[in-house]
């Protein structure tokens, strides 16, 4: 099993609804997100072509921030998420550091927080809470290793691309384009 | 041209708009570690060379210098920790793959050997210094029979917590100008020569210091040979590198990086070396403090530095 997204860049418009059913759904405190939105616009006036991008963690393969973790806090779940065991991290920072999304965050509390792919809605059989909120439906979740998942179908017959591949940390969100 | 912005208003504490997450806390321990890993190297080499004698201040009283800078290290980094009451977390957990994990078990070695090699000689330091209990004074003559095998333990770990100051930071690949595995090799260098710099200024023995200017002297070369190549590798590397060296050269930290690491802290001192070899007269204690000083700026410029350099996309 290999859980993965797929962001439709030509079907989002940026509204944020994503943003906010994160932090809704995961307590996210005031200030902090854990997923996020950046509008790309590219070229020289009047050839210029506009991206936007809902952006999380990778959820990378080869995650350096599991690699660097001191005390494994860092892990890979079931499906190859990544997430942090809160009373087992140190916050030393050494995982933030490592990230070249820089998709994590010390949470005020102490521990490094970060986007978990709503593991505990995923493990209910139910999306993740960004995905189930997106008004233009252009975000896709689901088992990589299953042709029939929404996230395979959704790379299948499109031109996709991934962040910052020569990092080499094999990231699992597919941005259709 | 590509221009690309947090539309949902991203602005994290520590994240944005650029890394720094880590503060004057790792910098500070990166110095006080190198440090202390110079000052029980040369105390171990002479150990083991059999000149103890000749070299007093390099092997007796230089090291009481090295636990306490290691405990402020260490202090340091338990600073630097966000979640501090489960730092116990690192000790119970052995993770090859990490090297803060590496980091974390070589100080948990290298602060006890520091303390009982300075342990060892506290009767020669202090006359009629008394153990008061027996089997300290066993544990004494223990250590002081064995002293030679615990001289090459201790030169051993010094050059591994010398070259892990380094490897902290090289292990980042997300961060461009971090990401050089002669880093590890530059920190020892840095690290040993910061040590030499405290001897030399505190021995009173004209003899031992001249032959440690020598020592140092060659290892600032060294070090400037490092930096220049350094600089050479990122030009020759990807763009990520390439806007990393830029940083220095031009960029933000062009002045505060030649100026104090580079001229004030590596090419002044060494040349002061040199005139006092040469038997011109100069202050014992100006080349040694330009040396810490340059080596603490140069650990907080790469720190700081390193965090804003990543990847583009």
């Amino acid at each position: 099993m290999r859980y993965a997204m797929a962001i439709d860049t030509k079907k989002c418009v940026g509204c944020g609804d994503c943003v906010v059913a994160c932090q809704t759904e995961n307590n996210v405190p005031h200030g902090y997100c854990r997923d996020w939105i950046v509008e790309s616009v590219d070229g020289t006036y009047p050839s210029l072509s506009l991206e936007f991008r809902s952006e999380r963690c990778n959820h990378c393969d080869n995650s350096p921030c599991v690699r660097c973790c001191p005390t494994g806090a860092s892990h890979v779940e079931e499906g190859g998420i990544v997430t942090v065991t809160h009373d087992k991290c140190i916050g030393c920072g050494a995982c933030i550091e490592s990230c070249p999304y820089d998709a994590r965050y010390s949470h005020p509390e102490g521990y490094v927080d970060k986007c978990t792919f709503c593991l505990h809605r995923v493990q209910k059989g139910q999306q993740p809470a960004c995905v189930k909120v997106c008004p233009t439906k252009c975000l896709h979740f689901g088992d990589l290793d299953d042709p029939n998942s929404d996230v395979s179908l959704a790379i299948k017959d499109r031109k996709w691309k991934v962040l910052a591949p020569e990092a080499g940390t094999d990231p699992q969100l597919y941005f259709l384009t | 041209m590509k221009e690309e912005l947090f539309v949902s208003g991203r602005n994290i504490p520590n994240i944005d708009p650029y890394l720094n997450i880590w503060h004057w806390q790792i910098p500070l321990y990166l110095f006080l570690g190198g440090l202390a890993a110079g000052i029980l190297f040369f105390a171990g080499y002479y150990t083991v060379r059999g000149k103890a004698d000749k070299m007093q201040t390099t092997v007796k009283w230089a090291p009481i210098i090295a636990p306490i800078a290691l405990v402020l290290g260490l202090f340091a980094l338990f600073l630097d920790l966000k979640h501090k009451l489960y730092f116990w977390q690192l000790y119970t957990t052995i993770r090859l793959e990490s090297p803060m994990g590496w980091g974390a078990w070589t100080l948990m070695i290298i602060t006890p050997i520091s303390f009982i090699w300075v342990a060892s000689y506290m009767k020669e330091l202090v006359p009629g210094w008394n153990w008061k209990f027996s089997i300290l004074e066993k544990f004494e003559a223990f250590v002081i029979k064995y002293r030679v095998a615990l001289a090459w333990v201790m030169m051993i770990y010094s050059i591994i917590l010398g070259v892990y100051t380094g490897i902290l930071l090289s292990a980042f690949n997300a961060r461009p100008l971090w990401n050089t595995s002669i880093l590890g090799p530059l920190f020892l260098v840095s690290g040993f020569s910061t040590g030499l710099a405290t001897i030399i200024w505190i021995s009173k023995d004209a003899k031992e210091r001249k032959v440690l200017s020598r020592i140092d002297l060659v290892f600032i070369i060294i070090e400037i040979f490092l930096i220049v190549h350094l600089f050479m590798g990122f030009l020759a590397g990807s763009q990520t590198a390439i806007e990393a060296a830029n940083m220095f050269l031009g960029g933000p930290f062009t002045v505060s990086f030649w100026v104090f690491v580079v001229i004030l802290g590596l090419v002044f001192p060494a040349v002061l070396e040199t005139l006092e070899l040469w038997g011109y007269h100069v202050p014992k204690w100006l080349p040694p403090v330009m040396i810490l000083v340059g080596g603490f700026m140069f650990r907080f410029i790469m720190v700081e530095a390193g965090q804003i350099t990543r990847y583009l996309y």
